[in-house]
């Protein structure tokens, strides 16, 4: 068991694996974000109260998810990283905060543009989900800057790995003493205990997207942490092997 | 006898340190009273640029005090391990037979005491001439009590983070102030709950509840933030 894992995350497994990964997840996902798109903006209805606006649900909630879920991978990778000394967890945690600060930013700025016809304005601090996510963004900031202030990378790593697990206890505390400090922000729709309040032709196009934005994170991670496997282990004498076939072969 | 010598119990190696640090810090005032004169200025600084209404200062007073508070901590935890550090002394942390956890926390006992409990007493001062009520004021002092234990303990985590980096503060700070969040969501927000006359426990249960639970947790992370610091 632990001799396959340990295979497993070896990163010259892991470059010659993620390849043949990376196509099992973009294609599906290419096909799930065609169908969202098409059945999102045509299919599924306009909502009685919000009109077409409330569409750009498609792009903000499988943001607002990622930028969450996109955490939950860091700091599960950064602690296996941490207990296990599994260098490939490293490179995944590495990885995955450019992208989680990306989705962040992506599910700010659709909230954004969704507040400026429904409450008439760019920003409300008043609303505590935009609030959180933005200090959501500014945890992965730190996170990012940390590591680009330390230039050796296995410190780099350790370190980060410390900041992503404290931020991990203090994240759900943030949410919540953000959401106390007051709330503005429409309830949930989806996560209910009676089941998704939601017209089904507009909540599969919704559910497709999910998955659809779940599928081609999960590719572009595969595809990140197979660049930042190959920049740490540039000096090792597998990369350098790699190479030089290749140059015989061309 | 030796045996004794060379194992200290943990309370009282704890307290030594944090004994030690005081001593330094009654020998170096300024290290004190700066973070304690930044936050006078900050205060200051609000009624001259928002205007010195009355109404506006009752009304921010609150938020401006506790950010001008979170600040002036922050301003203080940037030399809480750099002395140690250059000197060598954070070495002979690290190889003690002592708990690491045990030594940051009597340093960070000492780092309350020097910067958040000046905070709390000299608030009052301030308070005032934001012209808040008495009875406001103790909730004040109460809730910066609170909080500053908990800015103090999850300050010490940045600082063992970024101790023996260049730019360490601007760092620290991008560290520390997303985390420090629900800490001033709470305090401010508390006082100025009172200050409408609005119930107040809530706040002061869940700042508690807080500070109790970074006391307990802090001082392991920092321990392991200053062995990988230190490799």
């Amino acid at each position: 068991m632990w001799k396959f894992i340990h295979k497993l995350a070896s990163p010259p497994h892991f470059y010659s694996l993620a390849p043949k990964l990376v196509p099992w997840l973009t294609v599906p996902g290419l096909l799930l974000i065609a169908y969202g798109v098409y059945a999102g903006l045509f299919l599924a209805p306009a909502d009685y109260q919000q009109g077409d606006a409330f569409r750009i649900i498609y792009i903000h909630v499988p943001s607002a998810y990622l930028s969450m879920m996109a955490y939950m991978i860091m700091a599960v990778s950064a602690a296996i990283g941490l207990i296990w000394r599994i260098k490939l967890s490293h490179a995944v945690a590495a990885a995955a905060a450019p992208l989680g600060a990306w989705f962040t930013f992506l599910a700010l700025a659709t909230g954004s543009i969704w507040g400026r016809p429904m409450w008439g304005t760019w920003w409300e601090w008043g609303d505590p989900r935009l609030t959180s996510e933005l200090i959501m963004l500014f945890v992965y900031f730190g996170y990012m800057a940390l590591r680009a202030a330390i230039d050796d990378t296995a410190k780099a790593d350790k370190a980060s790995a410390v900041l992503a697990l404290v931020g991990a206890v203090n994240v759900p505390i943030i949410h919540f003493s953000v959401e106390w400090w007051s709330s503005l922000h429409q309830g949930a729709t989806l996560l209910r205990k009676d089941g998704p309040a939601m017209d089904p032709a507009m909540l599969y196009p919704l559910l497709a997207m999910i998955l659809a934005f779940t599928f081609l994170f999960g590719a572009l991670l595969m595809r990140r942490v197979r660049t930042e496997v190959l920049f740490r282990e540039r000096r090792t004498r597998w990369v350098k092997e790699m190479v030089l076939s290749a140059r015989g072969r061309s | 006898m030796i045996e004794e010598f060379d194992t200290p119990g943990v309370m009282k190696a704890m307290f030594s340190v944090a004994k030690r640090d005081l001593l330094l810090a009654w020998k170096r005032p300024g290290d004190v009273l700066n973070p304690l004169f930044f936050f006078a200025m900050v205060a200051t600084l609000f009624p001259l640029a928002v205007g010195p209404s009355n109404e506006q200062l009752e009304f921010s007073g609150p938020g401006v005090l506790w950010t001008a508070a979170l600040l002036a901590t922050l301003l203080s935890l940037n030399s809480l391990f750099v002395t140690d550090f250059e000197d060598g002394s954070l070495d002979q942390m690290l190889v003690s037979s002592v708990p690491l956890p045990a030594l940051v926390l009597g340093k960070s006992i000492a780092h309350w005491l020097t910067s958040g409990l000046p905070l709390v007493l000299i608030s009052p001062i301030v308070a005032i001439t934001f012209r808040m009520p008495f009875s406001v004021t103790g909730v004040l002092m109460l809730t910066l009590l609170l909080g500053t234990v908990s800015l103090s303990m999850l300050g010490s985590i940045g600082a063992a983070l970024t101790v023996g980096l260049h730019r360490a503060t601007a760092l620290l700070s991008l560290l520390i102030l997303p985390l420090s969040m629900p800490v001033l969501i709470f305090g401010a927000r508390t006082v100025s709950l009172v200050a409408s006359g609005d119930i107040v426990a809530g706040g002061l249960y869940f700042l508690a509840a807080y500070a109790v639970l970074v006391v307990s947790l802090a001082p392991f992370a920092t321990a392991a933030a200053l062995r990988i610091s230190n490799e």
